[in-house]
This record gives structure tokens, C-alpha cells and sequence, in this order.
């Protein structure tokens, strides 16, 4: 199959979690469609990688999903000290830490 | 021993009283910290003497020694050492230095026998001899320097001593600052010297400066006219000299032993020491001279019309350093040291006399309201008599013989320095005159209330001590020498100070009389041989012809002030009224401070003014507040990007990726 099919939906899913991510304002969205981004990349990695023929995308693509998880494990701990709090589960409430 | 050995305690012992009496005020007894500090400078003085038996055992030439006791910075072409130096003229400084102090030292045993800070007082003098002789054995110009400040301290410490009164502490400072003014003279002149011929040692100085510097030449001048500054600052002449009246608001004693005895004729010293440099720039000797002249002229026209007792006799003394200098500087150098000598002689008693009657005064200095203290102190009037005759040159006292000398010298040396005789004997005969008015107001007459209270009930008067010059009440625990007054009557030290000092001033002279034994010209001459001036001698004839001259110029100046003062009680008063303009300028000391104060102070003052308000506000508050106001503007503008909203982040941040994106895709294509 030709690349462009690859990059074009690894654009377009990019796109749309950039797009939740402007639009959401509640912080678990947020954090999906930050893996949806994630993801985005890991499938551009692997296509570009099945193109040139070696492995160095695809374990580039492991490492991303290791950090991913750990950004969803600090993410996700996060939410639930907001929540616990009883603060509003709401970005743009959340925001004394202005200049 | 060797005669350095004696120098190197000569300087040790005023310097141990000084920190013992100073760091054991809690523990010594009052009366021991007097004699502690007595002590010491009277042990100087004994080491003194070693120190020119030791000289006098040698062959004349070769009586100059340098010792050192280590290195003070030593480095590539410099190297000072804490060196002293002794020859024929520092043993001679340091015998009328420590043998006058010991007499002063004395005297303040029984003067400020009340006084409160009695352990601070003796620390403070032992202090300031110990400097003294410092600045007269140093071995080398660093040395010298180091001494010079010290000096100027101290004078600055005692003048303040009384530091509750604000005239006195105004006093210090004015001191300190003029003095500070004449160091950085001197500095820069031992910077010049170095620059010149790359050392600071005395030895060396004068044996390579024949050979570096040609006669007048613009360095060795400009080297001698720095010297020059600090030694008239020093030494209170023209322009530098209104510290010196001032000076007289500290302790009487101090009076006698800083401003009259000893450290006013630092400058003296200083240019007999560099009269190698000051025969290579005549100029500059001649500019010493003629300044010397106008301060002796000045000052004598000045002590005619001072009324406080203290003031006059200090105008005196600028006056005969007037006459020192300008022996030194025209080449009669072992003349100038001997008026020295003798002026620090009648000049301390003088003072002593003073402080006695001011203190039975109960701190009274107007002469206008002093008479008959001829019949209530006895002793004291003596002293003060034997003083007056010495300063008004009374044949066969000591001032006799040591002012004439110079003036014959001057004579001797002819051409334009006839100037210097001519003048120097109106100096001469104002000397007489001012000194015998003081003498003709105080002493004859009926008494003055405080005088009948002495003469009747035998007791010293008591006032409540306000401070004459401003009004002001006196901190009897920090002002005029404690409850009690202690005059010489009653106070054997006081006596016995004086009395030495009398005998001094009457016949202290008869040691060098022309053609009969001259020992003081035969003991200096070697160390002044190298200078070509020292070979012209005045004859023996030629001397005592200046002497007959001074001697009627004296006994005409007694006269008129008899005349003035005695026969005709009202003349003075008819003088002032007809020449009221001379008085009034006199009075007000030729307005040295006004002008002193017109073209240094208040340009000085506006320039801090301009500084402060202009300079100040304008350019440093502008550039500092506005390189403020910039970083805090930028900081504002930058602030309103951190809304908080986590999207507006995320935003800023996709559309800085995107644009980065596109602008590295534009420029590669």
C-alpha cells in the first residue's frame, strides 16, 4: 500500500486530538486525545519504518508508548487528586497558576 | 649599645605607655597612669641622651646610622624597610621633642589632675610623642608618611579631647582635614620620588639626587613644592594655617606640647631633612622662604589684636615657625633648628603660664577681663615673665641669640635675601610688642575679681563652666579639666615643669653664641656639609652686630608696648578708633577663613549640591529607574501570556510548532 494512505490518516488523527485537545475542557478527554496524538506519531513511525526497511521506527514507537503510559499514569493520578478534592473536573477552572 | 639600638627604644617606650595606659584604664589607679605616662617619654628622653653620648663618642662624619628591624614589603625594585635613621639632626629632634614633652607630660600630671578622662588624656599623649618620634627617626619617606598621619591623629584626638563640646570637636576635624590635605602632598612626593630614583631610603635619596636631577629642574621643583604642602600644612603656615588657632580649644597642656613645642615643627624638620632635594630647586626653596616671611609678617600683625589669651600666644607660634622656615629654606638650617629648639623652650612655658592663669580664671581666655595677676600668682607670673622675654628676644635670652642668628645669616647671604633681615626684624619688633602687651594686660594693675579671690582667700575661683566661645553649658565629666582648676601655685609638678623651662628660655641660648662656643652650628653642620648655602658664614663681627640691632629692636618693641599699655591705659583704645579698618581686618585674621571658605568650602559645598540634586536625581535616578521601568513594562506585557488556561498553552504551542514547521518547509524547497 502507498505510504500517503499511512501519513494522510496519521495527519488527520494528529489533527483531531490537537483539536480535542483546544476544544475539550474536561481533563480526561484531554488526556485521550493526548494519546490520541501519541498515536498519531507511533503510526507515522511505523509506516515510515516498514518504507525505509529497518527497525529503528518501530522501537521508537515502543519507547514512545512507554512514555505514554507514564504520562497516563501521571495524568490519571492528577485526576483522581482533583477529583478527591472536589474540584471541578474543568481546565479551564483549574487555572491559578496564572503570571 | 650602638646609637640605633638607643633610637629603637626611644621609640618603644612612649609607644608601651601609650598602650598600657590604654588598654589599662580599668585597672590602674588614676595618679599611676599619670606617672606611667611620665615615665615613659622621661625614659625616652634618657635613651635620648644615650643615643647622642653614643653619637658623640664617634668621629662627626661618620655619625649617621640606619637600622632596620624588618622588611615591610620587599618585591621586585622596592623595598621598604621599618628602618630608622640616626644622625646628628634626628637626635637632635628627638632630645627637644622628648625633654620638652617630659616637661609637659609633667605639667599635665598636676593640670588635669580633675579631669575625667585623666588615663584616656595621658594614653592620647604618649600616643602622639610616640608618633612624633616616628616621623623624626624614619628611615625612610614611607616611614616619614607613616608617622605624619599619625601625628596628624593625634593632634585630632587631643584637640577633641573635650569631645561634649562642639567647638572643640569642630576644631579636630578642621585639623584633620587641613592636616590630610598636606599628606597627600607629602604622598605624592614619595610617589615622585620613587618614580625619579626608584627608592624611599633617605641614604639613598639624597646620594642619587645630585646626580639625577639637574638644578630646577621641573621634578625635583615639583618634588619639593609637594614636600612643601605638607610641611606647611604641618606646620601652619600660609594658606594651610587656620587650623592652628583653632587648635586651642583642646587641653592647655596640649597647647603647649603639639601646637607649640612639637608638632607644628614637623614641617621644619621635614625640610632640613630633604635640604638636598631644596638645594637642586631654589625655586622652590626661595617660594618656602618668602611663604615663611608673609606668615611671620601676618600672624605677628595678628597677635596684636587677639584678646583670648590662648589664641594670641598661638598666632605667636605661627609666627616664629614663620621664622624657622625661612631659616631653613634659605640655607641657615642649624640657625633655624636652634630657634627651634629655644622657641619650643619659652613657647611650652608661655603655655603652661597660660593654662595656669585660664585656670584660675575658671576657664576664662579674654584677656579684656585678666589683670593683677602679678600680686595673686606669683610663680606663674615669673614664668610667664621669663617666657615673654625669651619670645620678645631680651638680650642673652635664648630667643636672643637663635632669632638673631638667622636673620644674620640672611644678611650674610646678601642680595635679595636682605629682604629676609629687613622684615624679619619689623617681625622682630612686633614680636615684642604683642608679646609684652599680653604680658602688660595680664599681669600689672589691680585685680580682676578672680584675682582678689586668689589673693584674698588663697582659693581658685569657681564659675559654673560654660564654654566661653559659644555659650554653652560645660559636661563637667567631659569638658574643661574637671570641677577643680589647678594652677602652678598650688601644684608642685606644674611648678617644677615650669621652672625647668624657665631656666631653659633664659639661658638656653648661651649655648651657641657667636664666636664663643656654637655648639649647636659645630653638632649639626656635618649632617647639612653637603649643601653649598652651608658655607656661608655670617662673621662673628657681622653676628653680633644683627645681635645689638635686635637687641635695640626689642627693647623698643617693650618700650612701646609699655608706652601703649602701661603709661597710657587709654592709647590702645584711641588707635583702634583711628585705624579702625587695620583692626578690623586684624581682628578677623586678614580673613583667611572667610576666604578659605569662599573658593574651597562653598565651591566644594555646590559641587556636592549639584552632585545631589542634579547629577544625583536626573542622570543616576534616571538611569536606574528607567532601566527599572523598562524590565518591569517588558515583564507586564509578558504576563498577560500566562492566562492559566491550559488550552490557550496548548495553542500557543501547536501554532509555534506549526509555524516552525512551515517556516523549515518553505526554506527547504
Amino acid at each position: 500500500m502507498n505510504i500517503e494512505w499511512y501519513v494522510v490518516l496519521s495527519s488527520l488523527l494528529f489533527a483531531v486530538g490537537a483539536m480535542g485537545i483546544l476544544l475539550r475542557r474536561s481533563p480526561i478527554v484531554i488526556l485521550l486525545c493526548l494519546e490520541l496524538m501519541l498515536n498519531a506519531g507511533n503510526l507515522a513511525l511505523v509506516a515510515f519504518s516498514q518504507m525505509v526497511g529497518n527497525q529503528q521506527g518501530q522501537v521508537f514507537a515502543i519507547v514512545v508508548m512507554v512514555v505514554a503510559a507514564c504520562e497516563v499514569v501521571v495524568g490519571l493520578g492528577l485526576i483522581v487528586a482533583i477529583f478527591r478534592r472536589k474540584l471541578p473536573l474543568d481546565v479551564d477552572s483549574l487555572r491559578e497558576l496564572k503570571g | 649599645m650602638s646609637a640605633t639600638a638607643w633610637a629603637w627604644l626611644v621609640l618603644l617606650f612612649p609607644l608601651l605607655g601609650s598602650i598600657v595606659i590604654g588598654l589599662g584604664f580599668k585597672v590602674i589607679p588614676t595618679r599611676a597612669a599619670g606617672i606611667v605616662g611620665t615615665a615613659s617619654i622621661g625614659l625616652a628622653f634618657a635613651c635620648g641622651v644615650a643615643m647622642l653620648v653614643n653619637l658623640l663618642g664617634q668621629d662627626p662624619d661618620a655619625r649617621h646610622h640606619a637600622s632596620s628591624l624588618w622588611d615591610y614589603a620587599s618585591a621586585a625594585g622596592l623595598d621598604i624597610k621599618l628602618g630608622v635613621y640616626v644622625d646628628q639632626l634626628s637626635t637632635f629632634m628627638v632630645l627637644v621633642v622628648t625633654g620638652v614633652s617630659t616637661l609637659i607630660h609633667l605639667y599635665s600630671f598636676g593640670y588635669m589632675r580633675s579631669d575625667e578622662g585623666y588615663h584616656r588624656f595621658f594614653s592620647y599623649l604618649n600616643f602622639f610623642v610616640f608618633s612624633m618620634l616616628l616621623l623624626v627617626l624614619a628611615g625612610n619617606f614611607v616611614l616619614l608618611i607613616v608617622g605624619w598621619a599619625f601625628v596628624g591623629f593625634a593632634s585630632y584626638a587631643l584637640i577633641s579631647f573635650w569631645y561634649r563640646r562642639t567647638t572643640a570637636t569642630g576644631a579636630g576635624m578642621k585639623a584633620f582635614v587641613i592636616n590630610v590635605v598636606g599628606d597627600i602632598g607629602l604622598v605624592l612626593a614619595a610617589f615622585l620620588i620613587f618614580r625619579e630614583l626608584g627608592t624611599f631610603d633617605y641614604g639613598a635619596v639624597f646620594a642619587k639626587a645630585p646626580q639625577a636631577f639637574s638644578t630646577n629642574e621641573w621634578t625635583v621643583t615639583a618634588i619639593c613644592l609637594l614636600l612643601l604642602l605638607g610641611a606647611f600644612a604641618k606646620s601652619a603656615q600660609l594658606p594651610l594655617h587656620t587650623w592652628l588657632p583653632d587648635a586651642m580649644e583642646g587641653p592647655t597642656p596640649v597647647s603647649a606640647l603639639i601646637h607649640a613645642a612639637t608638632m607644628v615643627t614637623a614641617g621644619v624638620y621635614l625640610i632640613a631633612r630633604t635640604h638636598v632635594l631644596f638645594v637642586l630647586a631654589p625655586t622652590a626653596a626661595d617660594i618656602a622662604a618668602f611663604t615663611g616671611l608673609a606668615t611671620l609678617l601676618v600672624a605677628g600683625t595678628i597677635a596684636l589684636v587677639m584678646t583670648d589669651l590662648k589664641r594670641a600666644i598661638a598666632y605667636s607660634t605661627m609666627s616664629q615657625i614663620g621664622y624657622m622656615v625661612v631659616g631653613v629654606s634659605i640655607g641657615a638650617y642649624s640657625a633655624g633648628m636652634f630657634h627651634l629648639m629655644t622657641h619650643a623652650f619659652f613657647k611650652a612655658l608661655l603655655f603652661m603660664a597660660a593654662g595656669s592663669i585660664i585656670a584660675a580664671m575658671a576657664n576664662e581666655q579674654s584677656i579684656d577681663k585678666m589683670s593683677g595677676f602679678g600680686r595673686a600668682m606669683r610663680f606663674t607670673s615669673i614664668a610667664m615673665l621669663c617666657g615673654g622675654l625669651a619670645l620678645a628676644a631680651f638680650p642673652f635670652t635664648s630667643g636672643f641669640f637663635s632669632k638673631d642668628e638667622i636673620l644674620a645669616y640672611a644678611t650674610a647671604r646678601g642680595g635679595m635675601y636682605l629682604i629676609f633681615t629687613v622684615l624679619g626684624y619689623v617681625g622682630a619688633l612686633l614680636t615684642a610688642i604683642y608679646t609684652f602687651r599680653l604680658i602688660f594686660r595680664v599681669l600689672p594693675g589691680k585685680p580682676c575679681p578672680e584675682a582678689q579671690e586668689l589673693i584674698d582667700s588663697g582659693h581658685v575661683h569657681h564659675a559654673h563652666p560654660f564654654n566661653p566661645a559659644t555659650g554653652e553649658e560645660e559636661d563637667a565629666e567631659v569638658g574643661f579639666p574637671g570641677a577643680e582648676h589647678h594652677i602652678a601655685e598650688q601644684s608642685a609638678p606644674m611648678r617644677i615643669a615650669m621652672g625647668v623651662l624657665a631656666f631653659l628660655a633664659l639661658f638656653g641660648g648661651l649655648v651657641q653664641v657667636p664666636g664663643v662656643d656654637e655648639t649647636i652650628t659645630r653638632f649639626l653642620d656635618p649632617v647639612f656639609a653637603d649643601s653649598p648655602l652651608s658655607e656661608i658664614v655670617p662673621t662673628v663681627g657681622a653676628s653680633w652686630t644683627g645681635l645689638a640691632i635686635g637687641a635695640a629692636i626689642s627693647l623698643t618693641g617693650i618700650g612701646i608696648a609699655y608706652w601703649v599699655y602701661v603709661l597710657r591705659p587709654g592709647a590702645s583704645a584711641a588707635l583702634i578708633r583711628r585705624l579702625r579698618p587695620v583692626h578690623t581686618l586684624l581682628v578677623n585674621k586678614w580673613y583667611f577663613d572667610e576666604a578659605i571658605d569662599l573658593l574651597v568650602v562653598r565651591p566644594a559645598l555646590a559641587i556636592g549640591r549639584f552632585a545631589n540634586r542634579t547629577f544625583e536625581r536626573v542622570v543616576v535616578d534616571g538611569l536606574v529607574v528607567g532601566t527599572e521601568d523598562v524590565v518591569g513594562s517588558g515583564g507586564r506585557v509578558v504576563r498577560l501570556v500566562q492566562s492559566g488556561y491550559v488550552r490557550a498553552y496548548a495553542l500557543l504551542l501547536i501554532v509555534g510548532f506549526a509555524g516552525l514547521a512551515l517556516y523549515f518547509l518553505l526554506s527547504s524547497s
